[in-house]
C-alpha cells in the first residue's frame, strides 16, 4: 500500500511541476505567477482541491504524442473564498503555453457544469496562447463547448475572468461572456487578432499593449472592468469582490457584520450640492458617505466616468450603486454611460442585488457623434434594464433630473420602489434657460424679460415639490439622513416579490 | 454692558468671539460675504447679515456696509477680530460717529502704533529697548569701528537706501567691520547710487517673542506674559507657545514692564500685543505693537485662565479692569498649531476645495491636559481662495512644555482633514523634531531644519513596530470578520495563518498574531529563526470606516490616521505616512516576486493640479519654454489657475485640449 501512496505523491509532484523549472522561471521572469501560485492566492489557505490533475491530451499529430504533460495546460478545481465555494480554472502558461486542447477544454467544462449544478461562482484565470494548433478543429470544438456553458451559466452564477497574460483569438470570447473582466497592467493583453495579423490586414503598426493592454480595455473599449498593478493585487481584489457577490441567482446577497450604524448622520451632505447649479461636485462623496464603512468597489471606474457604478453595502448587505457623476460632462447620459450602467443594472438584477440610484442628470448628450453612434438604442438599454429589473430599486434625486433622462434613471414610472429627492432636486423637462428660450422665443431680444422668465420658471419647477405633488417622488428627505433613509427603505423592500410576464427572454435593444 | 455685538469678521475668530459673547448673555450679529453664506460663523450668530461679494474689499473691508449692518441689527458695539478693519483708525472713528462702540483701542492709540517710525519713537520715549545702533551717517572706517564697538558685536552694516540684502554686511570684530564698511558702501553705491551706510546691532538666531497687554479706559494697564512665535514660514507664524522656553522670570518681568509702559504712554485701552525680537542671550528689542486681538491669543488664555475677548468687551463698555498685575498667574504650558490649507508636499502651495472630511480632535480637559480647537469650518465647508488659508487653531495645554507638545502630537494625529491638502503632516513632524522639543528656537527654524522643503520622516525603529502592530491588528479584525461572512460551505472552518508578514513596500516585518479581536491582541515580532524578539499588546475599539485609529500599543496611547488602499491601509502619525499591507507568509513570498514598477517620471509632464476645466493652452507643439512661462490655465470652481513651467523644456506632446474636464494629476503637456 505504501508504494501505491508513494506513487500517487510522485505523480502529483510531476503534475505540480507544470512545464518544468525553466518555464516556471521564465514565467516568474515576466513578473507573472504560475497557475497554481495564483490559485493559492485566490483561495482560502489550503482549501483548493484540484481536479483532473492527471489529464493528458490525446493528440498524435505533429509529434504531440511525444510530449505529454499531466494537467494539459490548465489547472481546475474548487475551493473556498472566505468559506464560500468557488470553482476555478487557471491557464498554465508553462504547459504548452496554456493553449486549449480538446482535453483541456473538457477540464474547464467539467467545472463549469459542476458550478451551475451546485450554484457557485466560476473564476477563470487567463494566461495562454490560444488554441492548440496541432489539434485543429478539436480545439475549436473545445472552445465552443466552453462558450456554450458560459452562456448557460450567465445569470445563474457569477462568472469572473482575470486576464493575467496573453489572451487572444478564441480565448477572448469566454471572458467576454462572463460578468466581470479584470486585467493586470503591463503583463496582460486581450485581442481577437494580434499585432502581426493587424499589420498584414490593415497595415497598422501597433504593439500588443496599444492594441489590447489593460489601459486600452479599461478606458477605451470598456472590455475590462478594472485593472490592477500586479498578479497579487488582482487576485486579492478578486477575493474582495467575491465578498460582495451572491453565490448564485438563488442565494441572495451575502452578509458581512458591521458596526457602522444605519442611523449615521452625515451633516456635510447638506452642503454637497453647491448653490450654483452649474458647479460640479463629486457624487462619490455621497456614495462613500452613505455606504457601510465607506467601502465601495467600483466597476468600470476609468470608462464613461460620467456615470459611476459599483458595489457597496448597507447594513452589511450588498447593494449596487448607480450614480450620475456631475464632475464629468456634468453627469450627462451618453452612449457609453448608458451601456455601462445598463450592463451593471442587469448584473444586479440577475443576482438579486438591490439597486440604489443617485440622479443628477442634465439629460442625454446632444450631437451628431452621439446620434450617429446610436444614442437612441444605447440609451434605451439603460431604460430597458431599469424597467425590467425586479430587484428592490431605491432612487434619490440630488439635483437635476431633466427630460427623458429623468425617466430612465430608475424613476417611479419604470417601477422605482422608493423614490426620494433632496430639497435641491429639480425635476423638469429641461433646465430653466433652455425651457424659457423655447417658451418665450419672441422675448429673446430682451435679456431683462428673459431673466425674469427664467426666474419664474425656476421658481415653478426647480424644486422637487411639483413631482412630489404628483407622487412621482415618494418623499423629500434631508441630505444628512440619506444613509438612514436608504437603509430603512431597503429593509422595507426585503420581501419584494414581483414577476415580469412569462417570456422566453426579452429583446433588449442590443 | 452691551446688548448686542456685531462681529466685523469671519472664520474662526468670529466664531470664537460669538462664543464669549453668548456666555456673557450678549446677542451676536455676524456679517458674511457671498462666499460665506453657509459659513459656520453666520450660522452660529443670533443674526447674520450679508454684506456683499466674496472679495474682502467688497465686503469685510467695507466700513459703510458694516455700519449699515449695525444700524439694521441694532448692534451697540462692534468687535473687529483681527485682520480686515481691526487696525484701521478710520473704522473706530466711523463707528464713533454712528454712536457705536468699537471693541478695541481708541483711534489715537491705533494711529500712534500704526506708524513704524512713530511707534519706535514712542517706544524710545517710554524707555523700551530698541535695537541699538547708529542711525547717522558714518564718515569713515575708523568711525565705523568705533561705533560698532559701542553698539557691541556682532553688528550689521546696512545701506541707508538698502533693500533685498544688497549692501548688507555682518561683522564680528573690528577687522570685519573695516572690510564690511568698504564693501557695503561700494555695493550700496552700485545698487542704489547712494553709498550711505549705518550700523545696527545684529541679532543672531533671533526669536520672536511678544507680550500680551490689557488696558482699560481708566488708565490701568497690565500684561499677561509672553508668547513665543519663532516658528514661522515666510513671516507667517506656524507654531506658537506660551510661555517662551527662552525667558526667565526676570526677563519676563522686564519685558512686561516695558510693554506696560509703552501701552500707558500711548493711552492704550484694550487688548494689544507688543512684539519683540529677542537674542539667544535673552536680550530683547522692540519691533512693533499690534493694536488688536492677536491670532495666537488662546495660548495666553490657556496659561492665565483669562478670557481676552471678555476683557476686551468689558473694558470697551467702560468697566475697570478687575484683574491687577499681581492677580495674573501663569499655569502650565500651552502650544498652538495653525492648521493651514497648504500642501506641505508641494512647497506649501495654497489648496482650496471642499472639506470632504473634517474631524478635529475632541475638545476636552482631562487629567490636566486641555485640547482646544478654534475653527470657523465644519465638514463640507468650501475653503475658498478669497480669505486666509487658516482652517483651525489647535491648542493644547498641560503642566509642562513636553506634555503639552505630546498632547499636541496626539491631537494632530487624530485630526482628519480630507478634500484639500493641509499642513498637519508638517505640524506632526515638527512635534517630533528634537530641536523643537528642546525649545532651541529661532525664526530660521523651518529653513534650517527643513532646508530642502518638507519630507516625511522615515519609517524606522519603535514607530515602525507600532505601525506594524496596528496594521496587523486592523488586518486581523478584517480577516476575522470576513471569515464570518454568510453563505459559507458547511463543515470545515476557514483557516487563519497566525504568522503574518507586514509589508511596508519591499520592507517587511514578520509577526505572529494571537488573540480574539474583541480583546487585546498580541503581536509578536519574529527574528529570522522565528523566535520572538518583541511583543506588543494592541487594544482598540476601532472599526473599519473610522478615519482615526485610537488605542493602546504596548501600553502607549496612540492615534493614527487610517485610509484604505488596495489590499492594505495607509497609516499616518507623528509625521510618518506609509502604505502597509499584511500578508500571509505565502502571500508575501509571492508578492516579493512581483516586479517593481518604476513610477512614471512626472517631471517631464505638466499635470493638472486640481480637478477642473482646461481653459487655455499657451504653448504649441515643439515650443521651447522657460521656467516661469505660462503654460495653461485651469478653471476650477469658477476660478482661473495659471499653470507655469517649473523648468525649461520643449513641448513634446499636448495631451489635453481647451474645454476638457480634467482630473487631478491628469497629464496636460509632455516635455522632452
Amino acid at each position: 500500500m505504501k508504494d501505491i501512496i508513494e506513487e500517487l505523491e510522485r505523480r502529483r509532484s510531476v503534475a505540480r511541476a507544470g512545464g518544468g523549472e525553466k518555464r516556471v522561471a521564465a514565467q516568474h521572469g515576466k513578473g507573472k505567477l504560475t497557475a497554481r501560485e495564483r490559485i493559492e492566492l485566490l483561495m482560502d489557505d489550503g482549501s483548493f482541491e484540484e481536479f483532473d490533475m492527471f489529464v493528458e491530451h490525446r493528440s498524435t499529430d505533429f509529434g504531440m504524442e511525444k510530449t505529454k504533460i499531466p494537467g494539459d495546460g490548465v489547472v481546475t478545481g474548487w475551493g473556498t473564498i472566505n468559506g464560500r465555494v468557488v470553482y476555478v480554472f487557471a491557464k498554465d502558461f508553462t504547459v504548452f503555453g496554456g493553449s486549449l486542447s480538446e482535453t483541456h477544454a473538457k477540464k474547464i467544462t467539467k467545472i463549469q457544469d459542476m458550478a451551475v449544478m451546485n450554484r457557485a461562482p466560476v473564476i477563470g484565470l487567463f494566461d495562454a496562447g490560444g488554441a492548440r494548433i496541432q489539434e485543429g478543429v478539436a480545439a475549436l470544438g473545445g472552445y465552443g463547448e466552453v462558450f456554450l456553458r458560459n452562456v448557460l451559466a450567465s445569470g445563474v452564477i457569477p462568472q469572473i475572468s482575470v486576464i493575467m497574460g496573453p489572451c487572444a483569438g478564441g480565448d477572448v470570447y469566454s471572458p467576454a461572456m462572463t460578468d466581470f473582466i479584470f486585467m493586470v497592467r503591463d503583463t496582460s493583453y486581450m485581442f481577437v487578432t494580434g499585432p502581426d495579423v493587424v499589420k498584414t490586414v490593415t497595415n497598422e503598426t501597433v504593439t500588443a499593449e496599444e492594441l489590447g493592454g489593460a489601459i486600452v480595455h479599461t478606458t477605451k473599449s470598456s472590455v475590462a472592468d478594472k485593472s490592477f498593478e500586479n498578479d497579487v493585487e488582482a487576485l486579492l481584489q478578486t477575493r474582495r469582490l467575491m465578498d460582495f457577490l451572491p453565490s448564485s441567482n438563488l442565494s441572495g446577497v451575502p452578509e458581512l457584520e458591521t458596526k457602522d450604524p444605519a442611523t449615521r448622520i452625515e451633516a456635510s451632505l447638506d452642503t454637497l450640492v453647491p448653490d450654483n447649479p452649474n458647479k460640479p461636485y463629486d457624487i462619490k462623496e455621497l456614495i462613500t458617505k452613505v455606504a457601510d464603512e465607506g467601502d465601495f468597489f467600483e466597476i468600470q471606474e476609468a470608462f464613461a466616468r460620467n456615470i459611476v457604478t459599483g458595489f457597496g453595502r448597507l447594513e452589511g448587505r450588498t447593494v449596487g450603486f448607480v450614480a450620475n457623476q456631475p464632475l464629468v460632462l456634468a453627469g450627462v447620459l451618453d452612449s457609453d454611460a448608458s451601456r455601462k450602467a445598463a450592463r451593471f443594472v442587469r448584473f444586479c438584477d440577475c443576482f438579486s442585488i438591490p439597486l440604489v440610484t443617485f440622479v443628477d442628470v442634465p439629460g442625454f448628450l446632444p450631437g451628431t457623434a452621439q446620434e450617429y453612434g446610436g444614442l437612441i438604442k444605447h440609451g434605451a438599454k439603460l431604460l430597458f434594464a431599469y424597467a425590467e429589473a425586479t430587484v428592490p430599486k431605491v432612487t434619490l434625486i440630488t439635483r437635476k433630473a431633466y427630460g427623458g433622462a429623468y425617466d430612465v434613471m430608475s424613476s417611479k414610472h419604470i417601477r422605482g420602489d422608493v423614490n426620494y429627492a433632496w430639497p435641491s432636486a429639480e425635476i423638469a423637462v429641461m433646465g430653466a434657460k433652455g425651457a424659457v428660450e423655447i417658451l418665450y422665443r419672441d422675448e429673446l431680444g430682451d435679456p431683462e424679460k428673459i431673466a425674469a422668465r427664467i426666474a419664474e420658471y425656476k421658481a415653478r419647477f426647480a424644486n422637487p415639490f411639483i413631482a412630489a405633488e404628483r407622487g412621482y417622488i415618494d418623499e423629500v428627505i434631508q441630505p444628512r439622513d440619506t444613509r438612514m433613509r436608504l437603509a430603512r427603505a431597503l429593509n422595507m423592500l426585503r420581501g419584494k416579490t414581483v414577476e415580469n410576464p412569462w417570456k422566453k427572454h426579452d429583446n433588449i435593444p442590443l | 454692558m452691551f446688548k448686542k455685538i456685531l462681529i466685523a469678521n469671519r472664520g474662526e475668530i468670529a466664531c470664537r468671539i460669538i462664543k464669549t459673547a453668548r456666555r456673557m448673555g450678549i446677542a451676536t450679529v455676524a456679517v458674511y460675504s457671498e462666499a460665506d453664506r453657509d459659513a459656520l460663523h453666520a450660522e452660529m450668530a443670533d443674526e447674520a447679515i450679508g454684506i456683499g461679494p466674496a472679495p474682502a474689499t467688497d465686503s469685510y473691508l467695507r466700513i459703510d456696509k458694516i455700519l449699515e449692518a449695525c444700524k439694521r441689527s441694532g448692534a451697540d458695539a462692534v468687535h473687529p477680530g483681527y485682520g480686515f478693519l481691526s487696525e484701521r483708525e478710520a473704522f473706530p472713528v466711523a463707528l464713533q460717529k454712528g454712536g457705536i462702540v468699537f471693541i478695541g483701542p481708541n483711534p489715537k492709540a491705533i494711529a500712534a502704533m500704526g506708524d513704524k517710525i512713530e511707534s519706535k519713537k514712542a517706544a524710545a520715549k517710554a524707555k523700551v529697548t530698541t535695537v541699538p545702533g547708529h542711525l547717522g551717517e558714518i564718515g569713515d572706517a575708523k568711525e565705523a569701528i568705533r561705533i560698532a564697538a559701542e553698539v557691541g558685536y556682532p553688528v550689521m552694516i546696512k545701506a541707508s537706501a538698502g533693500g533685498g540684502g544688497k549692501g548688507m554686511r555682518i561683522a564680528y570684530n573690528a577687522k570685519e567691520t573695516e572690510e564690511g564698511y568698504g564693501s557695503a558702501r561700494s555695493e550700496a553705491k552700485a545698487s542704489f547710487g547712494d553709498d550711505r551706510v549705518f550700523i545696527e546691532k545684529f541679532i543672531e538666531n533671533p526669536r520672536h517673542i511678544e507680550i500680551q497687554v490689557l488696558g482699560d479706559k481708566h488708565g490701568n494697564v497690565i500684561h499677561l506674559g509672553e508668547r513665543e512665535c519663532s516658528i514661522q514660514r515666510r513671516n507667517q507664524k506656524v507654531l506658537e507657545e506660551a510661555p517662551s522656553p527662552l525667558l526667565d522670570a526676570k526677563t519676563r518681568a522686564s519685558m512686561g514692564e516695558q510693554s506696560v509702559a509703552l501701552a500707558k504712554a500711548v493711552g492704550y485701552d484694550s487688548a494689544g500685543t507688543v512684539e519683540f525680537v529677542a537674542g539667544q542671550d535673552k536680550s530683547f528689542y522692540f519691533l512693533e505693537m499690534n493694536t488688536r486681538l492677536q491670532v495666537e491669543h488662546p495660548i495666553t488664555e490657556l496659561i492665565t485662565g483669562i478670557d481676552l475677548v471678555e476683557q476686551m468687551i468689558r473694558v470697551a463698555a467702560g468697566e475697570k479692569l478687575a484683574i491687577r498685575q499681581a492677580d495674573v498667574k501663569f499655569k502650565g504650558w500651552a502650544v498652538e498649531s495653525r492648521v493651514y490649507a497648504e500642501d506641505p508636499y508641494r512647497n506649501f502651495l495654497p489648496s482650496i476645495g471642499r472639506l470632504v472630511r473634517y474631524r478635529p480632535p475632541r475638545e476636552s480637559s482631562i487629567d490636566g491636559v486641555t485640547v482646544r480647537n478654534d475653527t470657523g469650518v465644519t465638514e463640507g465647508t468650501e475653503v475658498s481662495m478669497f480669505y486666509d488659508p487658516m482652517i483651525a487653531k489647535l491648542c493644547t495645554h498641560a503642566s509642562t512644555r513636553l506634555s503639552a507638545i505630546d498632547a499636541m502630537a496626539r491631537a494632530l494625529d487624530s485630526f482628519t482633514i480630507d478634500g484639500i491638502a493641509h499642513n498637519i503632516p508638517f505640524l506632526t513632524t515638527v512635534m517630533q523634531n528634537p530641536r523643537w522639543r528642546e525649545g532651541k528656537l529661532s525664526t530660521g527654524f523651518i529653513k534650517e531644519e527643513y532646508p530642502d522643503g518638507f519630507k516625511p520622516r522615515p519609517v524606522i525603529g519603535k514607530e515602525r513596530e507600532m505601525l506594524a502592530a496596528v496594521a496587523t491588528s486592523i488586518d486581523h479584525l478584517l480577516n476575522t470578520r470576513r471569515r464570518q461572512i454568510t453563505q459559507q460551505m458547511a463543515g470545515s472552518k476557514v483557516r487563519f495563518a497566525q504568522n503574518r508578514v507586514v509589508d511596508f513596500g519591499r520592507d517587511e516585518e514578520r509577526v505572529h498574531v494571537e488573540g480574539d479581536i474583541t480583546q487585546p491582541i498580541t503581536v509578536s515580532f519574529l527574528t529570522e529563526d522565528s523566535s520572538v524578539r518583541r511583543r506588543l499588546a494592541v487594544e482598540s475599539t476601532w472599526w473599519p470606516g473610522e478615519p482615526v485609529w485610537t488605542g493602546l500599543v504596548g501600553g502607549e496611547e496612540v492615534s493614527l490616521q487610517v485610509r484604505p488602499v488596495a489590499n492594505g491601509v495607509r497609516l499616518s502619525f507623528r509625521g510618518l505616512s506609509t502604505d502597509v499591507r499584511v500578508y500571509t507568509e505565502r502571500e508575501a513570498e509571492l508578492a516579493r516576486m512581483m516586479p517593481v514598477k518604476s513610477r512614471p517620471d512626472t517631471s517631464k509632464f505638466l499635470l493638472c493640479p486640481m480637478p477642473g476645466l482646461l481653459k487655455t493652452v499657451h504653448v504649441l507643439l515643439g515650443q521651447e519654454v522657460k521656467a516661469g512661462d505660462v503654460l495653461a490655465v485651469i478653471e476650477a470652481m469658477k476660478m482661473e489657475n495659471i499653470l507655469k513651467a517649473e523648468r525649461d523644456g520643449t513641448v513634446k506632446a499636448l495631451h489635453a485640449k481647451p474645454g476638457d474636464s480634467l482630473a487631478v494629476d491628469a497629464v496636460i503637456i509632455e516635455f522632452t
